[in-house]
């Protein structure tokens, strides 16, 4: 009997995923490694959103109300760090995992034991970080930038568990950005040259190399972190010779090639969305490798422009804000490329659409502000103030985390093979839209006018503006929970999608059925006899 | 299949590479502001003489403060001195641990503005040893300095400010790690 089961689990080589929770815990699939990124940068985004809403209910009034400034402290820290390394990098992933074996005819990812390490190390990292709110001593309270000696000295004992959860996180971006340079290099389909690739898996090669770049440089600087803290060496500490300015440097040597680390696939997937829906070829594909390449090499000579307040030599200033400024240029170049597209095109303007837009928009509007802040004479003026908060959630909220959501809408048919509700979807869209701009726009205002980041309570004169940013962001908090609702409704109740989705669509993964079978391409795509072309 | 591993060491090797880069940017970070004399950071002892001794004058301003909840009682001998370039000048500084418990103390100094750093030269001085004090004990050290008369003409005056840190708890956990 038992003989016979047996030799009827042999012969099946080309098997559908495993029952149960073993099938997330063991796969080595990129689908379900994909889809498992996603969901944990979804739940990660609640979490983080809550901590956001907590900080908006403090700054509701002037005033200390609700929380004690000490862990108003522990929520901002926390807050930046979940959403940075939490959401928006793990959403990405996710996104790499599903799009780009799939859009490259590859069969799967390069490495995909590796693969199920690098999402599984992740839980386990923010299980560590979360759990400092129940440690004593409370959990991290300096900020996501963790200066020194603030994060040294003056730390909470939980500091510890910090760096441990960091290193964490650092070496599951790292094996993941591994993966997707070998898997991009080597797995292509015949025929599909460098010049011919998606966008989006251009944008992600770039990517994955910036992460290589940077991400053992923050090691480097937690580890230096642990060994002032434990050890007794003096990196950072001035009494034994370091310098706590060095902290910023190193950090921002990684911290600034991290914010497009954080951008450069949003880049890739609002490309491919606005030549769908306009139903036009990208224009200038060519100019947008370049564009995102530069970006990328520019970002590792600005760095000091997040510190222009702490006493560099004019020429340091100067080169500074020079080079900040030159990354402009390609990210003009990029801009004008999508308008280019949508320029007489066929539009039409289903939801993943309208947040691409969006993005587009509101994206040049933190760029702007970038601009702003980069002027060094300047940035005296605006250095730690609500304008600088303002500035990066418009580059992050309807920069990167649209994209996100617009990415979503545009594969979740082809990768649940179930249509979203396009009514709900365009509910989401403006409900957001218009509540995003009302969180962030004001704080431009009460910016300008003084307010500095990072406190528990404010003059009286920012209280209006405070009281109408606060109503955005419960707005905005509110409609990411019908997000979560469009999701699961299209999952459980949605209509079968075709294996084309959009009209416009072009590229390999919409050759496949809509959901796309557990393995797909084993043989490599014929890319001559198929129109499939980035 | 081998192109895959040539790809994956080579990306290895980039990431240890780059760990390791993270640590020498702190050499680099020291050469590149002892090169500029930016931070006002300052080199060691130094002894020279002046042929030409300038004739400019320059107002010299010394500041002391202790850092954190340093308890010791840290002051100069004077606030303030005129003093002409190329010519040795001296001044006093008092230490006294006012605890109970003896401690050991560093004190780092600083230059600013951070350009005139590199004209100001200590021809002795306490500023790279860790000073042990018994409770209650006293000590004055004096410090000898010279300036510059390459100082640049723009600068007419120059403030050094030394900060004490108490690195007792520092030494004794290098030594239980040790």
């Amino acid at each position: 009997m038992s003989a016979v089961i047996e030799g009827h689990h042999d012969d099946h080589h080309h098997h559908g995923p495993a029952k149960g929770i073993s099938r997330w815990l063991f796969t080595t699939n990129h689908k379900d490694i994909g889809s498992l990124y996603l969901w944990f940068s979804f739940i990660m985004l609640f979490i983080g959103g809550a901590m956001a809403m907590v900080i908006r209910a403090e700054l509701f009034e002037p005033g200390s109300q609700i929380v004690s400034p000490e862990f108003y402290n522990q929520m901002v820290t926390n807050h930046g760090l979940i959403m940075v390394f939490g959401v928006i990098m793990p959403a990405f992933v996710g996104f790499a995992n599903w799009l780009v074996p799939m859009q490259i005819g590859a069969p799967d990812m390069a490495l995909p034991r590796l693969n199920n390490l690098s999402f599984w190390i992740l839980p386990a990292a923010f299980g560590v970080l979360i759990a400092t709110f129940f440690m004593e001593g409370g959990a991290p309270n300096f900020g996501w930038t963790f200066y020194a000696p603030l994060s040294t000295e003056y730390a909470p004992p939980t500091v510890t568990y910090f760096i441990f959860a960091v290193h964490i996180m650092g070496a599951s971006s790292i094996m993941g950005s591994i993966n997707v340079i070998t898997t991009i290099l080597n797995m292509r389909a015949p025929g599909m040259t460098l010049m011919k690739m998606p966008l989006f898996v251009w944008t992600w090669l770039i990517t994955a190399y910036l992460l290589i770049a940077v991400m053992p440089v923050l090691a480097g600087a937690v580890t230096m972190m642990l060994m002032d803290i434990h050890f007794g060496t003096s990196f950072f500490k001035a009494g034994g010779g370091g310098d706590p300015v060095l902290f910023q440097h190193v950090f921002w040597f990684f911290g600034h090639p991290e914010v497009y680390i954080m951008i450069l696939p949003a880049f890739g997937i609002v490309s491919h969305i606005i030549e769908t829906f306009s139903r036009k070829p990208i224009f200038g594909y060519e100019s947008m490798v370049y564009a995102i390449a530069s970006i990328a090499l520019l970002s590792f000579v600005v760095w000091a422009h997040h510190m222009f307040t702490v006493g560099m030599p004019i020429a340091g200033e100067l080169f500074f804000m020079y080079s900040t400024m030159l990354i402009a240029i390609p990210t003009g170049v990029k801009v004008f490329n999508w308008l280019s597209t949508m320029f007489k095109g066929s539009l039409t303007f289903e939801t993943p659409m309208l947040f691409a837009i969006a993005f587009v928009a509101l994206f040049t509007i933190g760029g702007l502000s970038g601009i702003m802040l980069a002027i060094a004479p300047a940035d005296f003026q605006y250095h730690d103030t609500y304008f600088v908060v303002a500035h990066f959630h418009y580059v992050l909220v309807p920069g990167a985390l649209f994209s996100i959501i617009a990415g979503v809408y545009y594969w979740l048919p082809k990768w649940t093979g179930y249509m979203y509700d396009e009514f709900m979807g365009k509910t989401h869209f403006w409900l957001s839209f218009v509540s995003v701009n009302l969180t962030f726009f004001p704080m431009h205002f009460v910016g300008l006018a003084g307010m500095p980041r990072r406190i528990p309570d404010y003059a009286m004169q920012f209280a209006d503006y405070n009281m109408i940013v606060s109503v955005g962001a419960f707005l905005f908090g509110l409609s990411q929970l019908l997000f979560l609702y469009v999701v699961l409704k299209a999952i459980f109740y949605g209509k079968k999608a075709t294996g084309q989705v959009w009209e416009g669509a072009k590229g390999l993964e919409w050759t496949l059925d809509s959901p796309p079978a557990y393995h797909t391409f084993e043989t490599p795509p014929n890319l001559e006899s198929g129109e499939a072309k980035a | 299949m081998s192109n895959i591993r040539k790809s994956v060491s080579k990306l290895f090797l980039a990431t240890i590479g780059m760990f390791l880069f993270g640590f020498a940017l702190v050499p680099l970070y020291d050469v590149f502001c002892e090169i500029t004399g930016l931070n006002g950071k300052v080199t060691g002892p130094t002894f020279s003489e002046y042929e030409n001794v300038g004739n400019r004058e320059i107002k010299i301003i010394f500041t002391t403060t202790n850092n954190d909840d340093m308890p010791w009682f840290f002051d100069s001998s004077k606030s303030q001195m005129r003093v002409k370039t190329g010519e040795q000048n001296l001044l006093n500084y008092v230490f006294t641990n006012t605890t109970n418990k003896p401690m050991i103390a560093q004190a780092i100094p600083s230059v600013s503005p951070g350009k005139g750093a590199q004209y100001f030269h200590k021809t002795e001085c306490f500023c790279f040893e860790q000073q042990f004090l018994e409770p209650g004990e006293s000590i004055t050290i004096p410090l000898k300095f010279v300036i510059d008369p390459d100082l640049p003409k723009d600068i007419s005056s120059l403030a050094l400010g030394y900060t004490l840190f108490d690195i007792t708890k520092d030494l004794i956990q290098k030594q239980a790690s040790n």
